[in-house]
């Protein structure tokens, strides 16, 4: 079941749409589901179906198109390091390997205390600030270096 | 260099607020077109008068698309902004919506205006959530002070625009496959015909453009589309943002007039890093043909010159490399991406973007064969031109580029498996 | 109409078209994977490359539309670089498995890499693993790394059958075809995603490693499981069938086939299968010679007539009968002076016989279903009974088309519906009679509100209106009301009305007189009223019959039943004498489909063991028992005989006047509304393996809307005692509010319920 906190997201999302075209909701419902779960379960994508009256497959074909939906669970804070050409020359490789020294955990993984996940993710459209990271897709963090990323780390640890 | 005219509230401590947009000037296009009550002819005509083209990357000239959406059509049309900004190394649209996103709610305004739509919707890149929010609240803002909604401005006009954001995948910068995705489906490119134009938005006419292009439509309509095209070259009119990224001692975005020499933008993003030395440049952002350093510094940024010179200038996104670059993991890391970012659904790109990475991954691992370098061009030519949408060419594009250009760098690697830098 | 050259070759074709329909019209092969003319254009494979003058790239065929003067290249050196690229790309990351493939030698992907592949490939990175995935008894996609996603599977799914059961999930090279969360699909139409897919990732489960496609030999034949008529291939290897497959026929079965028609093979040859003749002495059933079993029902048949007459001797078919095999039953029937006859055998009311002007049947051509703009389909489990019409609805439904229904159950039938009215059994007469009011209304200007009248204003909009009954309908104790009913409202809207018909020979029995005359009992009477002696062709009479109790006790009252089967099935408990009888793969023979279209058929395979086509076995029997006119010495000298002076589009006739309005008796509880499952309908699907472990085959529950339940203090989930005149069964009860209230909905058809009594009527659900 959606959680009321959910639906109502989606109720308000879907008044953008034409009334007969709620299947627009649909990356904002996997959205609301994965900021408050963490992940998507596919019985969370057969809940969105149902709630949008719209194809089991085809929530399932939207949730596995776009990747950054966590189709696993992830950590409390999942951070996605960008990698691409200008993070990359601006020096992204560190940053990963700064993250997983200090985290001790690869890219897709997850800290055995659940605390943090960690992927790579394609272009931001934010490369003048290389190199780059999200936090759970919401906060974006740029020019990091490794005290840079320590003291994100530092603020993530007291949440 | 004269006053910006895109990101012109930057000298505010909060540049993006109704209050400041409206101190320099902001929505009084909008006021001029309902006061003056313009006719879409009118409207188009400054817009084709000013140059513009499509700051997205494929540089369509803006009047000419609006002219294509059907007059006429009974029923729901709508308009689109495309700023889900993912081509690497493009940002500028982020700034547009972080900084001044009451610019683009007044161009597409006014566009909706001159094509008589209802309906907006600014689909926003995913990973920028930051800027995703900026856009709702400024939508919010825009509404209660009636430059959205109905009878905007006290006329009679209507329009609402709401933001759809991303969640991680590039091609939905490729506009039908944004509309797919504003649909709710996998962001799969449709085949043209038909084009938005007559077949869109829920199967709706719609016209699509990109953020920068809408949030240079209050300058033209206020100024008119003289002034416009005057601050360009001929053919490049106008003003664009370039971001420059990379191996600069000060990367960002720049607002400069269209025919910028590169040299002057280098110098504005503070110079090649650390006093290293420029040793390439993908100019357009990262589907594009990389450059040269030494050709690059005698190029202008604008459409025909770079064309000349052998790239393009696409979304303006401008990558630097100095000389400890590796061409070979650069093209590597290019080529994952858009086997990563291959929507899956056409033949030659699904298949072609993953073989031409797995050749260049070998090549760059020390595994390369000779004749890799002549498959890999091969392999380019069967994929671009093959596919449903433009990310077979831009998944091409870069391979071709760096071997034009660097072919004795991979060749170096495969003779030796090592880097010759 | 549009001039266009393709290679040279100068083409007239319709405007809209596309470049591939122009070239296929004109014979021209353009390579292609994704295209399939019956779905819509996805121009994902990039096969169909071509040159086109003017274009700076090749364009895809398929999605190219035609325009005037517009000059093609399929075979320039252009287009054919083009295809032979997208043919490189395709083949690397194929496991190129050909020899352990079952789609080999029928395989798109296999027969053009001959025209456009490589003799070696530059491919040198390793091939992409696809898993394989378990979708079900009947699709078997263990080799899902073959796909070449060309998503026709995807297509037909939302397009023809109604619901995306599969999909193409993820994106890039990781993109493949998967079910959600591994399901299984369960479309009664899954089975063409098999004939769809152009290579081997989608394949024939029970056919899967039997035979190579070379192998097998290829017969015409015609559907025996539904009245559609669909057009069968049946490919046969050693004298077994082996696979079925659809004939196309634009106007039948287009190129589709229904999973019951193409596997209710696999029920062909069970170990239950009668292969010998067999009688019954001193209460053991022996095996004995043909000459023996023949005389010895020929010489009880002649006891009783000659003793407590004829008329004591019943005939009970079933109309996938063959047109000469109840041709010749009723024949031999009427020859020994008996008028009990009769095939229908789930039907309940009778009172039209005699006021029905000719044969029920579909009352305009199939064709004319995709052509109807306003539908209204009366009492029928659609999908389930009728697949392919069904897609034809749906359709013409996505075509604007308004299908509007009135039935006893809202099961999904994958379409939208316009209007519907939902009522228990016996509210359906009222409802029709409002409908008409409705419209009769409608036509003075007045509109009504309620669902009635909103079916009423849909049909009074259209052009072209199409008035179905279905089988529930026909079954129905006021099915002549029904029809009559029927009549008047496909008059008032200008329309056409007919039956959807139930069995693939429903309509030639009916042209063969395999019913009673005047004098004669129906199938009904003839077991409420037991007869001394029985003659069964094709018939199990607990799952065939309306009231398994009743044709149960009437068999074993009897002092003779006579059995002609295929199958050694519960008549030995009560039964004389079996005769073994081919199956209609293993004879020739005719059905006359729900449109009235006379389609003959050989037989595919010998009939097995000492089994014999039943014409051939009533034609012995007409000679024993000395009845003049049997013998004929080929099944078509039987069907020219039955059909001579037949004019078959004079006999079809759903005319019917003078029927008297005739109320329910209003027996409190609970009414039952029962559906024959769609794998329950005759004896050999019911025998199919493969289609009994579909979902559509599971065991019947007792559905019930929720307030019903609550009212006998049950949940849904629990174990409930279901009670009909002496019998009764525990079944699983589930709450389902889309059925009205007062209705308990529980199958027929099917061993599980076989205990109960009437499909309609009243029916006890208890806690058990």
């Amino acid at each position: 079941m959606l959680s009321q906190q959910i639906t109502t997201l989606i109720d308000k999302e879907l008044k953008k749409y034409p009334a007969d075209q709620r299947q627009s909701a649909v990356m904002a419902a996997l959205r609301f589901v994965q900021d408050e779960k963490g992940w998507i379960a596919s019985a969370d994508m057969a809940d969105v179906a149902a709630y949008l009256g719209m194809p089991q497959m085809a929530v399932y074909e939207v949730a596995t198109f776009y990747h950054m939906y966590n189709l696993k669970p992830m950590g409390k804070h999942t951070l996605t390091v960008c990698t691409n050409l200008s993070c990359q020359l601006c020096g992204s490789g560190d940053t990963l390997d700064h993250l997983n020294k200090r985290l001790g955990i690869g890219l897709g993984e997850v800290t055995p205390d659940g605390k943090y996940g960690l992927r790579e993710g394609e272009c931001m459209g934010a490369c003048v600030d290389a190199p780059l990271l999200t936090i759970n897709n919401k906060k974006m963090c740029g020019r990091l270096t490794s005290e840079k990323i320590d003291q994100i780390l530092a603020e993530l640890d007291k949440q | 260099m004269n006053a910006p005219i895109i990101l012109n509230t930057q000298h505010f401590d909060q540049p993006w607020t109704l209050e400041n947009y409206l101190k320099v000037g902001g929505y009084q296009a909008l006021r001029k077109v309902l006061t003056e009550k313009m006719s879409p002819d009118a409207i188009i005509a400054e817009v084709k008068a000013s140059g513009l083209r499509g700051r997205g990357g494929a540089g369509f000239p803006t009047g000419l698309k609006w002219s294509f959406m059907p007059r006429n059509y009974q029923g729901e049309k709508y308009l689109v902004c495309n700023s889900d900004e993912g081509e690497p190394g493009t940002c500028k649209d982020r700034d547009i919506l972080r900084y001044n996103p009451h610019m683009l709610i007044e161009g597409m305004a006014i566009a909706a205006y001159c094509m008589a739509v209802k309906t907006g919707y600014n689909y926003v890149h995913g990973e920028v959530f930051e800027c995703y929010e900026r856009m709702e609240a400024a939508c919010e803002e825009a509404r209660k002070a009636g430059y959205l909604g109905k009878n905007i401005l006290g006329f009679d006009f209507e329009f609402d625009l709401h933001n759809h954001m991303g969640y991680g995948a590039y091609v939905c910068g490729e506009e039908t496959a944004l509309l797919e995705s504003i649909e709710g489906k996998k962001g799969q490119p449709r085949f043209k015909p038909p084009f938005p134009a007559s077949f869109g938005l829920y199967g709706k006419p719609t016209t699509i453009n990109n953020t920068e292009t809408f949030a240079s439509i209050p300058y033209i309509i206020r100024e008119g589309g003289k002034k416009f095209a005057d601050i360009g070259v001929p053919n490049s009119g106008g003003v664009k943002l370039f971001s420059v990224s990379g191996h600069v001692n000060k990367p960002g975005n720049f607002e400069v007039p269209m025919g910028t020499p590169f040299r002057k933008l280098l110098e504005m993003a503070g110079g090649v890093r650390n006093g290293h030395k420029l040793k390439a440049v993908i100019p357009g952002g990262s589907s594009m043909p990389v450059l040269p350093g030494e050709i690059m510094m005698e190029v202008n940024m604008d459409y025909d010159a770079l064309q000349k010179a052998g790239s393009y200038l696409g979304s303006g996104a401008i990558i630097v490399m100095d000389e400890t670059t590796c061409m070979v993991k650069a093209l590597e890391r290019l080529s994952y991406f858009y086997h990563e970012e291959s929507c899956g659904q056409c033949t030659p790109c699904r298949e072609g973007t993953g073989w031409l990475y797995r050749i260049v991954h070998r090549i760059e691992h020390g595994e390369g064969r000779p004749e890799d370098l002549d498959l890999l061009l091969d392999l380019c030519n069967n994929i671009a031109g093959r596919t449903i949408c433009a990310l077979g060419d831009a998944a091409a594009w870069p391979v071709q580029g760096m071997l034009k250009h660097y072919r004795n760098e991979f060749e170096y690697h495969i003779e030796h498996k090592r880097c010759l830098v | 109409m549009i001039n266009i050259e393709i290679d040279g070759k100068q083409i007239q074709t319709e405007n809209g078209s596309t470049v591939i329909e122009a070239a296929h019209q004109a014979g021209i092969t353009i390579p292609h994977f994704c295209y399939h003319k019956k779905l819509s254009i996805a121009a994902n494979c990039r096969m169909c490359l071509v040159q086109v003058e003017k274009a700076p790239k090749p364009l895809p065929a398929c999605a190219t539309p035609v325009t005037e003067g517009m000059k093609v290249f399929t075979r320039s050196e252009q287009a054919v670089k083009a295809q032979k690229g997208v043919m490189e790309f395709l083949l690397i990351n194929h496991p190129l498995d050909c020899p352990i493939c079952d789609q080999g030698g029928e395989c798109m992907l296999q027969d053009m890499s001959v025209g456009y592949g490589g003799g070696h490939s530059r491919y040198h990175e390793e091939k992409r693993m696809v898993l394989a995935k378990d979708i079900g008894p009947l699709v078997s996609a263990e080799e899902m790394s073959r796909c070449i996603n060309c998503t026709r599977c995807v297509r037909f799914g939302v397009e023809i059958a109604g619901q995306m059961e599969l999909g193409q999930a993820f994106r890039s090279e990781h993109a493949e075809i998967v079910s959600f969360v591994s399901g299984t699909v369960d479309s009664e139409l899954s089975g063409n995603m098999i004939d769809l897919c152009p290579v081997g990732a989608l394949t024939s489960k029970p056919f899967r490693y039997k035979a190579r496609s070379w192998e097998l030999s290829r017969r015409r034949s015609v559907s025996a499981h539904d009245s559609l008529g669909s057009g069968l291939a049946v490919q046969t290897k050693n004298n077994q069938v082996l696979r079925v497959l659809p004939i196309e026929n634009e106007d039948i079965n287009e190129c589709w086939l229904s999973d019951k028609d193409r596997f209710a093979y696999e029920g062909l040859n069970t170990t239950d299968r009668l292969t010998k003749p067999m009688i019954k002495q001193d209460g053991k059933w022996q095996e004995v010679e043909w000459q023996v079993a023949l005389e010895y029902a020929a010489n009880g048949l002649r006891h009783i007539a000659n003793g407590a007459g004829a008329e004591q001797i019943g005939a009970l078919a079933t109309a996938n009968s063959t047109l000469e095999e109840l041709y010749l039953l009723q024949k031999l029937m009427r020859g020994i002076g008996s008028d009990n006859v009769d095939f229908r055998l789930r039907q309940s009311d009778f009172s039209g016989d005699g006021k029905q002007q000719g044969a029920p049947w579909l009352g305009m051509s199939v064709a004319d279903i995709s052509r109807a703009d306003r539908l209204l389909v009366v009492g029928s489990f659609l999908r389930k009974d009728h697949p392919l019409m069904a897609a034809r609805i749906r359709r013409a439904v996505r075509k604007g088309a308004q299908v509007n229904i009135i039935h006893s159950a809202d099961d999904d039938l994958l379409m939208n519906v316009a209007h519907k009215a939902i009522v228990a059994p016996d509210a359906l007469v009222e409802t029709l009679t409002q409908v008409s009011k409705a419209l009769a209304a409608e036509k003075q200007g007045q509109s009504a509100s309620g669902d009635a009248a909103a079916i009423a204003k849909s049909l009074a909009s259209g052009e072209r209106v199409a008035v179905l009954l279905g089988n529930f309908a026909q079954q129905h104790p006021q099915a002549a009301q029904l029809q009559a009913l029927a009549q008047q409202i496909a008059a008032l809207s200008n329309g056409k009305f007919g039956f959807l018909v139930e069995a693939a020979n429903s309509v030639g029995a009916h042209l063969v007189h395999a019913t009673p005359g005047s004098k004669g009992l129906n199938a009904a009477a003839m077991l409420a009223k037991p007869r001394k002696a029985y003659v069964l062709l094709n018939v199990e009479p607990e799952l065939d019959s309306a009231d398994p109790q009743q044709a149960v006790a009437a068999m074993q009252a009897a002092d003779l039943v006579v059995v002609l089967s295929a199958y050694k099935h519960h008549a030995t408990e009560y039964a004389d004498v079996l005769l073994p009888i081919a199956q209609y793969t293993e004879t020739s023979g005719t059905f006359v489909s729900a449109e009235g279209r006379v389609q003959s058929f050989k037989g595919a395979v010998k009939p097995l063991g000492e089994a014999r086509p039943a014409w051939k076995v009533l034609r012995v029997l007409g000679n024993l028992l000395k009845v003049d006119g049997f013998d004929q010495d080929t099944s078509e000298a039987v069907r020219d005989e039955a059909l001579k002076g037949v004019d078959v589009a004079a006999g079809l006739n759903n005319a019917i006047g003078g029927v008297e309005a005739k109320a329910l008796s209003a027996a409190g509880g609970l009414q039952r509304v029962a559906d024959v499952p769609i794998y329950s309908t005759d004896a050999v699907v019911r025998r199919s393996a493969p289609l009994q472990a579909t979902a559509d085959a599971a065991i019947p529950q007792v559905r019930m809307h929720g307030d019903e339940l609550k009212k006998l203090g049950v949940q849904s989930g629990d174990v409930v005692k279901v009670s009909q005149g002496q019998g009764s069964v525990k079944l699983f009860a589930v709450a389902d509010d889309k059925l009205p209230k007062g209705v308990a909905r529980v199958a027929a058809g099917h061993t599980a319920t076989v205990a109960l009594g009437a499909m309609f009527g009243t029916i006890t659900v208890e806690r058990a």
